[in-house]
């Protein structure tokens, strides 16, 4: 019992990063019905940015809570402004073009952002400095729980809370709703829908850098591919919640956390890859909308 | 009869492009012809999927994975004692491995049109984005089981396979992948196909069994790459489940529709281009993937429809058939 109550904490853990990345994802496909195949590697310039954000500051010689949030608001800043230059530059200009063209460009910005990452941040893997020194703490019955674990689920729960907000409760947010329903009658409205598209765009973008900090916090090895993987998995999170539906993204996420924990603690590590996959198809079978979505009837 | 003196001259002028272009050619030359052979075939057939049906498949590499290692299977545990034992018997050595190849590729792509079928049947209920996704989840589920599978040679990958793929098998595949989706487009079942492609209702409303013939585009798709993967595998004499990882999907994709969604020569002149282009850029090292990934953009940017759109590139002195855009 101690055991999977373990692992259950482990999976809510890792759960809560994919969540932040398929929020990412499901907020994009959402406004623009577009697969952002450069998400994961966004999430891995966040890590980078954070890298150089915490030599800037020696957050590492030095480790205290305000130098360790600023690293995360730096990679947080430079990421949305990454996030606004590919909207522009790639899939602005491709917007009224065939869906699978859309999907290749963004392949291409993924392609290009590892491979370039490569060339400028070179490909042997970095160590990304302890920013807060690990702590265990056990919680009784056999279960323990990190200090980073703790920052990962809190971080991640604050800025879950802070996008609903946004969305719910400001204008900025109700904007993204009515683009989201309608881009034409929410154009008709008077909103700027290419304005509302590229602060999408931002915030999802700050989202996946926050859990590229928050993830080399705890494994601390960063290289330009360690966004494909993830990004990947995440990405099925979005759509096993329901894409486009942002609480159907963060249940997605903390489901696919827990069910590859749960694998590779009862089944065997090697098949940790394929349980998201597995799930999805298990999933969409049953609910061919995924869980939280809704199934929508063709009108002719 | 015409058409029997056109595959008759085709067979003619491979045998000899199989004898000359060993001699004129180095081994890496040789190789990435061979690689573009294999790459129209995927092409083509993820394009029967893609292109002429409309249902976005992204597994791609999943269905070659299954032809080249079912293939390779046969090849290394029946089809080399075989041919071993027809040799002794008098039999001419290319002529065994002619005929253990064939059957050895017509077992992959059989295997990989079972495979096909499995991921055409949940097609059925899924629109868009979320058959995508599953096409996506399927190739990885077959990459990580092969990983796991020791009589396979899991990670370590499969090693001694016969080498019995020639420019005269790769080209005999990847001619008959383009002829056969040709005739395909001008047939009544590819009309089907496009119909469903352009709007799925109104197909249905005309009375074309949308199911069968999705699950029929999956099928001939998977065939022909499982068939593609055969070939490669006996190319290459080793499989590594790493080749098949998603980006191997992605590259196909990036053919199709840089060729144009539902222009067969598109989809060869595509993978042509796309397989030379890394090659070419080899000597700039570190900067070659980056000058390929920013060349996808701009293609994208500037041609969204690929380079044909859904044309053919027809020789002009053969009569033009009409085919709906």
């Amino acid at each position: 019992m101690s055991e999977f109550l373990q692992q259950l904490v482990n999976g809510l853990t890792s759960g809560s990063v994919y969540a932040l990345i398929a929020l990412g994802y499901t907020m994009v496909y959402g406004i623009l019905r577009l697969i952002n195949f450069a998400h994961g590697d966004v999430y891995m310039l966040g890590a980078f940015f954070g890298l150089f954000a915490a030599r800037a500051l020696h957050a590492g010689v030095d480790p205290n809570p305000v130098k360790a949030l600023a690293v995360l608001l730096v990679a947080m800043a430079g990421c949305g402004i990454a996030g606004v230059i590919i909207e522009r530059c790639a899939y602005k200009p491709v917007r009224r073009s065939p869906r699978l063209s859309a999907l290749i460009t963004a392949i291409g910005v993924s392609l290009l952002l590892e491979n370039g990452g490569r060339v400028v941040f070179g490909a042997d893997p970095k160590f990304f400095p302890q920013i807060i020194p690990s702590r265990i703490i056990s919680l009784g019955g056999g279960v323990s729980i990190s200090n980073q674990q703790i920052i990962i689920l809190g971080v991640s729960l604050t800025l879950m809370i802070l996008l609903r907000l946004l969305v719910k409760h400001t204008r900025v947010g109700k904007a993204m709703q009515a683009v989201s329903w309608n881009p034409t009658a929410a154009a008709l409205m008077g909103i700027s829908v290419d304005r509302i598209i590229t602060f999408t765009f931002m915030i999802g973008s700050m989202l996946a850098a926050a859990a590229g900090v928050l993830v080399a916090l705890k494994d601390p090895k960063i290289e330009p591919y360690m966004g494909m993987l993830p990004g990947l998995k995440a990405f099925v999170a979005a759509v096993l919640g329901g894409i486009g539906n942002i609480p159907g993204a963060v249940l997605g996420g903390l489901v696919m956390g827990i069910a590859e924990v749960m694998v590779v603690g009862y089944v065997s590590p090697t098949y940790r890859d394929a349980i998201a996959f597995v799930l999805l198809i298990v999933i969409l079978l049953v609910r061919p909308a995924g869980i939280l979505g809704r199934n929508t009837t063709e009108k002719v | 009869m015409r058409q029997l003196s056109w595959f008759a001259g085709s067979l003619v002028a491979l045998w000899a492009l199989d004898r000359l272009l060993p001699r004129v050619l180095n081994p890496y030359a040789l190789q990435i012809v061979m690689l573009c052979g294999v790459n129209v075939m995927l092409a083509v057939s993820l394009n029967l999927i893609n292109g002429f049906t409309g249902q976005f498949s992204i597994g791609h590499a999943g269905f070659m994975a299954v032809g080249a290692y079912t293939s390779a299977m046969f090849s290394i545990h029946v089809g080399q004692p075989w041919v071993a034992s027809m040799v002794a018997l008098g039999l001419p050595a290319p002529v065994a491995q002619g005929a253990a190849l064939l059957v050895a590729l017509l077992t992959g792509g059989a295997a990989a049109a079972v495979a096909g079928y499995v991921v055409g049947l949940p097609s059925l209920r899924l629109r868009g984005d979320y058959l995508a996704i599953v096409t996506l989840g399927f190739g990885e589920i077959i990459r990580v089981v092969i990983t796991n599978v020791n009589a396979v040679g899991a990670s370590r990958g499969l090693s001694d396979i016969p080498h019995w793929s020639s420019v005269f098998w790769v080209g005999l595949g990847a001619l008959t992948v383009v002829l056969a989706s040709l005739h395909l487009a001008g047939s009544c079942h590819g009309r089907a196909l496009f119909a469903i492609r352009d709007d799925e209702i109104a197909a249905e409303a005309l009375g074309i069994d949308t199911t069968r013939y999705k699950v029929l585009a999956f099928v001939m798709g998977s065939f022909f790459a499982g068939v593609a993967g055969g070939l490669f595998a006996h190319d290459q004499t080793y499989l590594n489940p790493s080749t098949f990882q998603f980006i191997k999907s992605i590259e196909v994709i990036a053919m199709v529709v840089l060729g144009g969604l539902g222009s067969v020569t598109g989809s060869v002149i595509a993978a042509v281009i796309l397989t030379l282009l890394p090659e070419l850029l080899r000597p700039i090292k570190d900067l070659r993937m980056v000058i390929y990934s920013l060349m996808l953009i701009v293609l994208m940017i500037v041609r969204p429809q690929g380079l044909f759109g859904s044309r053919e590139l027809r020789l002009p002195w053969r009569r033009r058939t009409a085919r709906p855009a």
